[in-house]
This record gives C-alpha cells, sequence and structure tokens, in this order.
C-alpha cells in the first residue's frame, strides 16, 4: 500500500455507493487524480466538508487498484464557501474547473502551470480581485496558452507582420493580416484584440478599465477559440452569467 | 462467463446502481435458487411500479395517484413549502415529524460542469405554484455541499422579488458528536448560524 501526500483542488465530485464518493483532483505534483473518499456522504464524515468542488487541500492517499483512496484531507483554503454565495461567481467557477480537468487529459501526468493558474484563478474569483468574467477570460486564454494553443493577439500568426491587425481567425490561430486572412475571420474591434491580449499577459490595469462591448466580444471570441481546440465545448460555459450592465 | 440466460440475468443486474459483477452474480444464483412464489412476487412489484408510480403533478414527489399522498393530505399547511433536492429527501425530512407544510421536489442541484442549468430543474414549475396567494413562506431544503448552496443561491435570487419569506435549513454540528471532531467549515456554519439561547 503505497501512500502519498499531494496538495490539489477538488475539481468534481460523483457519487458512488451508500455513501462514498469518486473525487476528480488536480495536484501539483501528480496531475489528475481520480480517487475515492470512502464514507464523505455521511453527515458524521470527517473529511467530506473539506472534499466539495473548488477546495484547496492538502491531502494524503494511497494507491489503489482502480482508484486512489483518501485517507487524510486538511483544507488550505476553501474557494466553496465564496463562490456558492454568488451565482455569477459558481457558474464561472463551474468553467473553471471544467476547463482545467479538459486541459488535464492524462491521469498522473504533472501538470504543474494548469495547477497554479487553477489555484490562481480560483482565488482571483474568492477574493474578487477582478471582474469574474474578465478572470474566466483569462483563466481560459491562458490554459490555452499552456496548453500550447496560444492565439496571436499583436503579430499576424501566419507570416508574423506586426500588428495591431483586423482579422482574427479561430483556423488560423489569432489576429491575422489582410494578406493570410483565411476565409471567415471574424472583425472584432482593435480595442477588443488589445484587451485579449490584456488578458493573456496579465495587462489587469487597462483590463480592468475595458468597457463591456469589448468584454462581451472577447468572450465570445474566447469560447470560439476554446472550442475550435477542444473539439467538443464546455458543458458549464453556455451556463456562465456574464455581466448585464 | 456463463450461458444464455443466467448470464443475461447477470448483466441485468450488473447495470442497477451499486452493484457489481461478484454482486451480480450473487443475486443471480440467489433468484436461481428462490422459490417460485418470492420471484413472482419480485417481478410482479417490478412491473406494478413502472405501471403505477409517476410524478405528483404538484411537488414533483414519487406517487401512485394525480397528486401525492403529502398534496392530497388536508391536514398540510399550504402556506408553507419545503424545497428538496430529490424524494429520497422528502421521506428524511417526513422522518422528523417537524415538518407541517407542503414539498416541492426539484429533481436535483444545479451543476454546470455535469450540464444541469436551472432549466433541467422543476424551478419554472416552483414559480408557477407560487401564484397562489395562500403560500408566505419557501425553505430551501438542498443538501449543504456546493451544487446544493449554489442551488439555494439561485433560488433565494429567483424569489426574492416575489416578497415571500425565504429560509434556509441550518447547517452545522451532528447530534451526538463531539466538538473537537468537527471539521473547520462545518464549525464555521455553526458560528455563523448560531441563535441566541431565550430560556
Amino acid at each position: 500500500m503505497a501512500l502519498y501526500r499531494d496538495q490539489a483542488v477538488v475539481i468534481r465530485t460523483q457519487k458512488l455507493g451508500e455513501a462514498d464518493r469518486i473525487v476528480t483532483l488536480i495536484s501539483r505534483e501528480h496531475g489528475r487524480i481520480r480517487a475515492v473518499a470512502k464514507g464523505v456522504r455521511r453527515t458524521k464524515s470527517k473529511f467530506g466538508a473539506r472534499l466539495e468542488p473548488a477546495s484547496y487541500v492538502d491531502l494524503q492517499l494511497y494507491t489503489g487498484k482502480t482508484f486512489d483512496v483518501v485517507t487524510q484531507v486538511e483544507s488550505l483554503e476553501n474557494f466553496g464557501d465564496a463562490i456558492s454565495h454568488d451565482y455569477q461567481k459558481w457558474t464561472i467557477a463551474s468553467a473553471i474547473l471544467e476547463a482545467a480537468e479538459r486541459f488535464t487529459s492524462n491521469e498522473g501526468e504533472p501538470a504543474l502551470q494548469q495547477f497554479l493558474l487553477l489555484t490562481g484563478g480560483l482565488k482571483a474569483l474568492a477574493h474578487e480581485s477582478h471582474d469574474p468574467s474578465l478572470i474566466l477570460d483569462a483563466y481560459l486564454l491562458r490554459s490555452l496558452s499552456i496548453a500550447g494553443y496560444a492565439p496571436s493577439m499583436t503579430i499576424c500568426s501566419r507570416c508574423e507582420a506586426p500588428g495591431p491587425h483586423k482579422y482574427f481567425s479561430l483556423v488560423g490561430g489569432g489576429s491575422v493580416c489582410v494578406n493570410c486572412k483565411p476565409s471567415a475571420s471574424a472583425t472584432p474591434s482593435v480595442e477588443t484584440l488589445q484587451l485579449m491580449s490584456d488578458l493573456l499577459t496579465g495587462n489587469w490595469d487597462d483590463a480592468d478599465i475595458s468597457e463591456l462591448k469589448h468584454r462581451r466580444e472577447a468572450s465570445g471570441l474566447v469560447a470560439a477559440y476554446l472550442q475550435w481546440h477542444l473539439e467538443k465545448g464546455l458543458r458549464s460555459l453556455p451556463m456562465v452569467e456574464r455581466a448585464s450592465s | 462467463m456463463y450461458e444464455g440466460i443466467i448470464q443475461d440475468l447477470i448483466d441485468e443486474l450488473g447495470r442497477l446502481p451499486g452493484i457489481g459483477p461478484k454482486s451480480a452474480q450473487r443475486i443471480a444464483f440467489h433468484i436461481v435458487q428462490s422459490e417460485r412464489v418470492d420471484v413472482n412476487r419480485l417481478v410482479e412489484v417490478l412491473r406494478l411500479v413502472k405501471e403505477k408510480v409517476k410524478f405528483c403533478s404538484q411537488c414533483f414527489n414519487v406517487a401512485e395517484e394525480e397528486e401525492c399522498k403529502i398534496c392530497r393530505d388536508p391536514r398540510r399547511d399550504p402556506a408553507v413549502i419545503c424545497v428538496v433536492e430529490e424524494s429520497k429527501d422528502v421521506v428524511a425530512i417526513e422522518r422528523t415529524r417537524e415538518f407541517r407544510g407542503k414539498y416541492h421536489v426539484l429533481g436535483g442541484a444545479i451543476s454546470p460542469i455535469d450540464g444541469i442549468g436551472p432549466d433541467q430543474l422543476k424551478i419554472r414549475e416552483l414559480l408557477t405554484r407560487l401564484s397562489d396567494d395562500r403560500i408566505t413562506e419557501i425553505i430551501i431544503a438542498t443538501d449543504p455541499n456546493l451544487e446544493g448552496e449554489a442551488t439555494a443561491t439561485y433560488l433565494a435570487r429567483t424569489l426574492k422579488p416575489l416578497g415571500i419569506k425565504i429560509s434556509r435549513l441550518a447547517s452545522g454540528l451532528p447530534v451526538g458528536g463531539d466538538l473537537e471532531y468537527a471539521d473547520e467549515v462545518t464549525l464555521g456554519r455553526a458560528f455563523e448560524g448560531r441563535r441566541a439561547l431565550d430560556l
């Protein structure tokens, strides 16, 4: 029975049997893990409350045949509490968690950058560091970037001609110049492309003062770009509540 | 691997929740060795349950008639509705004998990651029920987990403009437990929801 310890964020939980749960975690050292948490649905469970989605925990597991088994859990930060009391934040956290799961496709393969991005994103969301909708778009763009799909925002993604360019292409990998643009390229405003670039590079000072119409356009482009690369879109993304004013 | 009908039975039993291949095999052989009358009784109950059991047109609890037993009971208080996730929760609350109002079963909790949004639950039907002027209070009794809390938040936000009193079941320490063994989340909730002792 090999015991190991790691820090992890709970992505999702599924009921198993009478009182158990299968928890999907993204951990610092072991990447994505699926583990069984025994008896956590009982009210007397010692660590049931710590293994809720979006919880950041320090846990001990032992290696099992099919699933690893959770033996001890300590809470490092409970993002879920702040998130569940705000419906918009909850829908955004769901999209972030689902994206994190999709971007770590192989179980047990370390994904430190995705883990750090995930904890950072959830922390920013729980502490309301920025507009929740912007946090989601920044998270998705950076996740894509870590996965190797960073959209080009300033130069033409094909001929590297310096921009800003008028066209944005999902197939072309971001900004494209007038000579390289494939058919069916979008023509977002310059401010929208600048906002996406700010979100990708972490220029929050400018992103925070962006206009709502540019945020909306950027959200649409990010969602489309994500869907293009993941092939199957995120189920939670259409349920995300975006800012209305 | 068995042949023919016995393997079909094992496969069918293995599709039930919580039944693995070994359990399915054990149950199948128990059925083979059982008296014919016992097996016929089981077959009859299975047939009846699919034929007769439906969802109550008012509260969406399981029922054998158009309306469930609780909705038809004139002694139940029509002014208070307790909103729960599943029919199993109605049974759990009924065991307390504390609640004399009526119920509304949502059919789950909002979970965007699983593709379940407000439209997949019986929230619209709840709003329709609230057009009844007799209703004065809604008690939200969704599970005390993240999905349940988020569903409660959504319901509270949706129902607030209607001006009906909305309450949420308290969270905290289990009766009969020791304080030192409570986890920090539950203990924190117990502090949040503490009440004055009026002796």
